[in-house]
C-alpha cells in the first residue's frame, strides 16, 4: 500500500463519479455521481495527510470531516431539489427539463 | 497483510461504484452506493482514521443512502422509457482517468511508506473542534441550518389558490 496506489484508486473512483454525472439522464445517478466524486476527494485528503512529512497533526482528518458535513447538506439540498422538480414537471429526466433553453 | 486488505477493498469498492454508475435499475443503483461506501470506509480504517471512517458510515449509509432510496420512492414513474447512456460522458472520464494515471506515475516521491504515528484518538479530535477549528465548526453548524431550512422549503407544498 503506497501513497501512488491509493490515488490510482482515488482517481479511478473520481473518473467513475463522473461517467455516471454526465452519461446518466436521470438526476438521481448525477447526485450519486457527485457524491462519488466527494468520496474520492476524501480519499486523497486522509492519503496524503497519512503519507505527508507531518502526520502527528489531524490536519487531514479535520479537512476530511469538514467535506463529509459539506457533502451531506449538497446531498439533501439536492434530493430536495429533485422532489420539487418531479412534482413540477413529472419527470427526473434532465434532457426533458429544457424550459429555459433558448 | 496491508497489502492483501488494500487489493480486496480496492476491488469491492471499484466494482460497487462501477455498479453503482452503470446499473440501469435506479434501486440497485442505490445499494450498490451503500456498498461502495463501505469500501471507502474501510481505506480510512486502514490509513488509521477511524474516526472518520465512522463519520462516513454513519452519514453516508445512514442517512444519505436512505434519503436517496426515499426520493427513488418518492419520483417512481415507470411509463417513460428514458433515453439510455451518453457516450460522450465515457470518453471524456476515460481522458480525465488517462491523466490522472499520468500525473500520478511521473511524479517521483508517492512511493514512500508511511510513517508511524500514534493514532489520533476522538478525544483529539474533540479538543481541535474546540479551539483550532471551532470558527469552521460554527460555520459548518450555519450551512447545516441553511441546508436543512432550504431543503424544507423546498418540497413543501405549494399552496393551490
Amino acid at each position: 500500500m503506497t501513497l501512488s496506489n491509493l490515488l490510482i484508486v482515488s482517481a479511478a473512483l473520481f473518473c467513475v463519479g463522473l461517467l455516471a454525472a454526465l452519461s446518466r439522464r436521470h438526476a438521481i445517478f448525477i447526485l450519486i455521481g457527485i457524491e462519488m466524486m466527494l468520496a474520492a476527494a476524501n480519499i486523497n485528503f486522509i492519503a496524503f495527510w497519512r503519507f505527508g512529512p507531518q502526520p502527528a497533526q489531524p490536519t487531514g482528518v479535520m479537512v476530511a470531516i469538514f467535506a463529509i458535513a459539506i457533502a451531506a447538506a449538497e446531498a439533501a439540498v439536492g434530493l430536495a431539489m429533485v422532489i420539487a422538480v418531479y412534482r413540477h414537471f413529472r419527470t427526473t429526466n434532465v434532457d426533458q427539463l429544457n424550459r429555459l433553453k433558448g | 497483510m496491508s497489502t492483501v486488505a488494500f487489493t480486496i477493498i480496492a476491488i469491492l469498492t471499484l466494482a460497487a461504484a462501477l455498479a453503482a454508475a452503470t446499473l440501469p435499475k435506479l434501486m440497485h443503483a442505490a445499494l450498490s452506493f451503500a456498498v461502495m461506501f463501505v469500501g471507502i470506509s474501510a481505506f480510512f480504517f486502514l490509513l488509521g482514521a477511524e474516526f472518520v471512517g465512522l463519520v462516513q458510515i454513519f452519514v453516508y449509509i445512514g442517512a444519505v443512502a436512505v434519503l436517496i432510496v426515499f426520493t427513488i420512492l418518492l419520483t417512481r414513474h415507470d411509463t417513460e422509457k428514458v433515453r439510455g447512456f451518453n457516450w460522450n460522458g465515457v470518453v471524456v472520464a476515460v481522458a480525465v482517468f488517462a491523466g490522472l494515471i499520468w500525473a500520478i506515475t511521473k511524479t517521483k516521491s508517492l512511493s514512500q511508506a508511511p510513517l508511524q504515528i500514534e493514532p489520533v484518538t476522538v478525544q483529539r479530535i474533540g479538543e481541535l473542534l474546540m479551539t483550532s477549528y471551532v470558527w469552521p465548526l460554527q460555520c459548518v453548524g450555519v450551512l447545516l441550518t441553511a441546508a436543512l431550512i432550504g431543503a424544507l422549503i423546498l418540497v413543501m407544498e405549494e399552496k393551490r389558490e
